[in-house]
């Protein structure tokens, strides 16, 4: 069967009938296929379930665009790293702890938060760094790695909490931000005017108090979009992405001609760090806080979202596109079940049946792109 | 066949070890090899399992470092720290299962750790259309027609895989060649596909060292033949001085098979 991708030239038939299954194979062999199709399917169920219910007026549409992108944020992390043949598990701990390292310092060091915001990115990424190293020192699964990282970061978060605030949170952070930039740039609206004209043009809703329903596209949705860019354009157009998909692929062969293959998934694991840190801040800016319980379970999330965007649990396959669409089915869901008043624990239900599918859809589209072998 | 094909070449060789020794902690596995290797000539390397074959090319290519003995590339003494020392000094390995990933593209695959870049502005990208057409003409020369190098490598049968291996270390300009059982996990079709793509290497001028258990696949395509056994070198001959069932009862190290050939009627 696979015989007939590679003939040699002189067998090879001339029919062009060959050549279209070519490309329709090669669509078909595309990593973020199904991811695709699931956010078709899905926004076709809720066109029809959730119509008349806000969902898909400015404001309803923001708010799941705010959801798909917190995720997106994390599920690039974890989608190259995934492809790179490891897992963090650590993810969730990560946003909890950056939060603490950026909130302490504010409040209670007196340091200004731009400091503090960049100690916290300088922290997650000597923490991505350890738990690479581990890893790849060890050569123990980094399932387990990680999940030792799950425990202690988060144990450190809700002790530092407790020391320092004496309680869970630590607040105030906005008191202590003055009018530093960093607060716009990861609280920020951006293009507030155009929203304001939006609304006089009546496209989209006013509130009660005559401002425009959304006041502008929040800065973590811009984050998610320049952060699943460059990781798209980092995976698929660079030497470090042809690096990441020969370490996850298969690390002997890759080492065997040169690729440094620990250096690559150190880097990854300071990746991941750094999506964490950025879904940090943007919470932490957008609430004035730093919550000991902050991305609890979020690791998962960003997990899921990357095996629905096709990455394969073995590494070596995947995308940051298909990352993306998983976040984007993912946001929809979760606000659509809201939206449609349907019981939330429904929402567990779907999550998991839309896992197992992808990861059975997965294991069938690794088959075709490698030929049934 | 051209010239260079027949005759020895130069007098230096490619790749020369004298008295090569390497011990894991209390374990000999190498225990004085001597061989060489020079221009347009195929040397097989036979011997029994746990003969040293792999700890010995494992030197060659910078994953071990030798505990003693003398180790020349073109005459000069060497010492590799890296395989990419090795890989940069023109000697290329391919093994025979960790070769090639086999989910990514034939493309990608070509030039994974040598990627071709093309520059925009102050960003440097993959320039995926220039590995495509290379991939592409490369396998064309050997014979693998792709349809398309975006594929994955695991579409490709064994054997051609193992060309492709080959063509990509010809292409990075590989002096030196070493097979590491290239041949025994494939049919007789593949085998005689891959052993006819030695033979074109080796006539390109390039020294080749064959590693194989088999000795049909060893006479088919070796110009000299050095058989290891338990760490040691039993010795080198041409293939003008040694015939096959010479050469087979050398590699079982004694009279064993000789013995067991006779009594099981010449069967094996
Ligand atoms: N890293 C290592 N540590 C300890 N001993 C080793 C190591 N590598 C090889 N050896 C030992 O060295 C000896 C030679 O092994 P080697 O793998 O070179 O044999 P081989 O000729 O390639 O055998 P085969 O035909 O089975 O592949 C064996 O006894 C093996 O156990
Ligand atoms: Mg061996």
């Amino acid at each position: 069967m696979a015989k007939s991708e590679a003939v040699p030239v002189a067998e090879r038939p001339l029919d062009e009938r060959l050549k279209k299954q070519s490309v329709l194979r090669s669509f078909l062999s595309r990593p973020e296929l199904g991811a695709v199709a699931g956010t078709v399917l899905v926004f076709l169920f809720f066109a029809m379930t959730a119509r008349g219910t806000g969902m898909f007026a400015a404001d309803g549409v923001l708010n799941w665009i705010t959801v798909t992108a917190q995720l997106t944020i994390i599920a690039t992390g974890a989608a190259l790293l995934m492809v790179g043949g490891e897992f963090d598990l650590s993810v969730g701990s990560m946003i909890g702890f950056a939060g603490m390292m950026i909130a302490i310092p504010t409040v209670y060091f007196g340091w200004p938060i731009a400091a503090s915001v960049v100690f916290a990115f300088c922290g997650a990424l000597l923490i991505g760094f350890l738990n690479g190293v581990v890893v790849v020192r060890t050569r123990l699964p980094s399932f387990i790695v990680t999940l030792a990282s799950l425990y202690i970061l988060r144990g450190m978060t809700i002790a530092l909490s407790i020391f320092f605030a004496n309680r869970t949170i630590v607040s105030g952070v906005k008191n202590f931000a003055g009018d530093s930039v960093v607060v716009p740039l990861f609280a920020g609206k951006a293009f507030p005017g155009f929203f304001v004209w939006l609304a006089d043009a009546g496209i989209i809703g006013t509130l009660p108090n005559g401002q425009p329903s959304v006041q502008g596209i929040p800065a973590v949705v811009i984050w998610a979009l320049v952060i699943a860019l460059i990781g798209h354009v980092v995976l698929t157009r660079t030497r470090f992405g042809n690096w990441i998909f020969g370490a996850g692929g298969d690390a002997n062969a890759a080492r065997n001609v040169g690729v440094p293959v620990a250096r690559v998934k150190i880097i990854l694991f300071m990746i991941t760090a750094f999506c964490a840190t950025v879904y940090a801040a943007c919470q932490v800016m957008e609430f004035g806080s730093a919550a000991a319980d902050r991305g609890l379970l979020k690791e998962f999330e960003a997990i899921i979202a990357a095996v629905i965007g096709g990455c394969l649990l073995t590494g070596g396959y995947g995308s940051v596109v298909g990352a993306f669409f998983g976040a984007l089915i993912f946001g929809v869901v979760q606000m659509g079940i809201l939206f449609t008043g349907a019981p939330n624990d429904w929402f567990q239900v779907f999550l998991g049946l839309m896992l197992l599918t992808a990861v059975l859809f997965n294991s069938y589209i690794r088959r075709r792109a490698t030929g049934e072998r | 066949m051209n010239e260079i094909a027949n005759t020895p070449a130069s007098s230096v060789p490619l790749i020369e070890v004298r008295n090569l020794v390497k011990h894991f902690g209390p374990v000999v596995a190498l225990n004085g090899v001597s061989m060489k290797v020079h221009r347009g000539e195929v040397m097989c390397l036979l011997g029994d399992n746990g003969a040293g074959k792999s700890t010995l090319i494992k030197t060659l290519s910078g994953v071990h470092k030798p505990t003693s003995g003398d180790f020349l590339v073109d005459g000069k003494p060497v010492a590799f720290a890296t395989p990419r020392d090795a890989l940069d000094a023109g000697i290329a390995t391919v093994y025979q299962d960790l070769a090639m990933v086999p989910l990514t593209s034939i493309a990608r695959n070509f030039f994974m750790g040598r990627e071709p870049m093309r520059r925009f502005g102050p960003f440097k990208f993959l320039d995926l259309d220039f590995a495509e057409r290379v991939a592409r003409e490369e396998m064309h020369k050997i014979g693998i027609d792709v349809r398309d190098p975006g594929q994955a490598v695991g579409t490709l049968s064994g054997g051609e895989r193992q060309c492709v291996a080959i063509a990509r270390a010809v292409y990075f300009g590989a002096k030196v060649l070493i097979l590491d059982e290239p041949t025994s996990a494939l049919g007789v079709a593949q085998t005689s596909m891959v052993l006819k793509y030695v033979n074109q290497v080796r006539a390109r001028g390039l020294g080749v060292i064959f590693i194989t258990h088999n000795v049909r696949h060893a006479y088919a395509v070796g110009n000299s033949f050095t058989v290891l056994n338990r760490g040691k070198t039993l010795g080198t001959y041409a293939k003008s001085e040694i015939g096959i069932e010479e050469l087979q009862n050398l590699m079982a190290g004694d009279k064993e098979l000789q013995l067991l050939s006779d009594e099981l009627g010449g069967m094996v």
